[in-house]
């Protein structure tokens, strides 16, 4: 069966260099840079990275970092509870816009 | 929940388990990757470790047991070969005698096992990985945090995650309860405790298809779980990758995670870790007194090349420190990532 989505092709990633090189190879430096340990700790940034996955709702990073947090310690709840943080932001992104909404509605209301 | 063996499934066979780990087509193999990092044949540096199998028997039947342990398996080492490997241990150079089974303290000769090896070399380092629940599964072992004290035993206890979910998921029902009390015993005796030259080594093992993290980020988090939350304190943790064998290959078959852990392992190699693994240090002892290069390749019957020396009554040093060290696909688990070892990461 075709799809769009193939978990094979989250093995492929790397290989994106193969039309444009130059901009894969920054890429990927900077991708290695962001993910290592700083102010914050190789594992926060793996929970982020997995709230982010939700919320831009990519299959192939949420494979990627559901294995990643697991890897670095963390649980279930932990993972759930990240999935929510994105889920909150955007809720609240849409919510928040009702500002518009009613700020409009009552502009045009009597 | 009863052993492979006990089911006579077909994974309780080591040529059943050789001949899946050899199947797969897309797998570069252990050999050549070796031979790429200059270290074909695997040689040992010098052996340190005598680590001995006690027996399969054990009061908890683990999902990733690479033993296959439990209470239905009664392969126990008998007094003739503990006493084997005294001379040995009284003759040659080994720096750690590393216990281990199924439960050793079910073995019914371990206390006088231990106490005979403590007898020979005060300074000799005694490991017992102990599984904790034990130390509560019958009155006759309630004092072994004092036997172990006595005896300036190095301890070494699994304990997957810090909480219940996820340990009794790999160990079984109530094991974590258990396991938060026999680590309370051990602390009381002072065991773990800052300063205390008693050790309490904790071992990390994933609950299912992925690798371990960084060992020392694991640590802290256990650390700092397991003091806020229960009081407990303990030396070090050791990060151990799940190795494809046995029942946790088994595992990885049944859920569909066998050639996704495989490649994982595979992509993962590290050929810092390669040069490290325990196998170049280490002589891994069965219940009957074969000899192999460690215990998993002890699980899959794979003895040490050398004629000369297959078994501890028949030790020759220069025999096993000459000699090929045998692998094959499933040696991928001590090589990926940060490496693994009976000691935790390796590289």
């Amino acid at each position: 069966m075709k799809t769009y989505y193939n978990p094979d092709d989250l093995k492929k990633f790397g290989n994106i260099g193969e039309f444009q090189k130059p901009m894969a190879d920054k890429f990927f430096e900077y991708y290695g840079e962001v993910f290592k340990e700083g102010a914050l700790t190789a594992r926060e940034k793996s929970l982020i990275a997995l709230a982010v996955a939700h919320a831009v709702q990519c299959p192939y990073c949420i494979d990627a970092y559901t294995v990643d947090t697991m890897e670095k310690g963390c649980d279930e709840e932990q993972m759930m509870e990240a999935v929510h943080v994105a889920a909150a932001i955007r809720g609240g992104a849409s919510l928040v816009h009702s500002t518009q909404m009613m700020n409009k509605a009552k502009e045009i209301s009597m | 929940m009863k052993s492979l063996k006990a089911q006579n499934h077909p994974l309780s066979k080591s040529e059943k388990e050789i001949q899946l780990l050899e199947s797969l087509e897309f797998t570069e193999s252990f050999e050549s990757k070796l031979k790429e990092s200059g270290l074909f044949p695997l040689k040992p540096i010098q052996i340190e470790i005598l680590q001995i199998n006690m027996g399969k028997m054990c009061n908890q039947v683990c999902q990733h047991c690479h033993v296959d342990a439990g209470p239905d398996r009664k392969e126990i080492m008998e007094q003739e070969v503990m006493q084997q490997c005294l001379d040995v241990i009284k003759r040659h150079e080994i720096k750690a005698v590393d216990l281990t089974g199924g439960a050793p303290e079910m073995n019914p000769n371990f206390r006088w096992f231990v106490t005979e090896i403590r007898k020979i070399n005060e300074d000799i380092n005694i490991i017992v990985r102990c599984n904790l629940t034990i130390i509560l599964a019958n009155p006759k072992y309630h004092d072994l945090p004092d036997f172990f004290k006595a005896n300036n035993i190095e301890v070494v206890s699994s304990l997957p995650y810090f909480n219940a979910v996820k340990t009794d998921a790999q160990r079984g029902d109530g094991v974590f309860g258990k396991s938060i009390k026999a680590l309370k015993m051990l602390n009381e005796v002072g065991y773990g405790i800052d300063g205390s030259p008693l050790k309490l080594n904790l071992v990390y093992n994933p609950s299912g298809a992925f690798l371990p993290g960084s060992q020392g980020e694991l640590e802290a988090q256990f650390k700092k779980k397991l003091s806020s939350q229960y009081e407990i304190e303990f030396n070090s943790l050791f990060t151990i990758t799940n190795i494809p064998i046995s029942r946790f290959l088994e595992y990885l078959v049944r859920s569909g995670n066998y050639e996704a852990y495989m490649e994982r392992l595979i992509n993962a190699y590290n050929m810092t870790a390669a040069a490290n693994v325990m196998c170049r240090n280490t002589i891994s002892v069965g219940w009957d007194g074969y000899l192999y290069d460690c215990d998993f390749n002890q699980m899959l019957e794979l003895k040490v090349d050398t004629p000369k020396s297959q078994h501890i009554k028949d030790w020759n040093t220069d025999a096993l420190t000459e000699r090929n060290i045998v692998v094959n696909q499933h040696c991928f688990g001590c090589t990926a990532g940060a490496g693994s070892s009976c000691g935790g990461a390796t590289a």
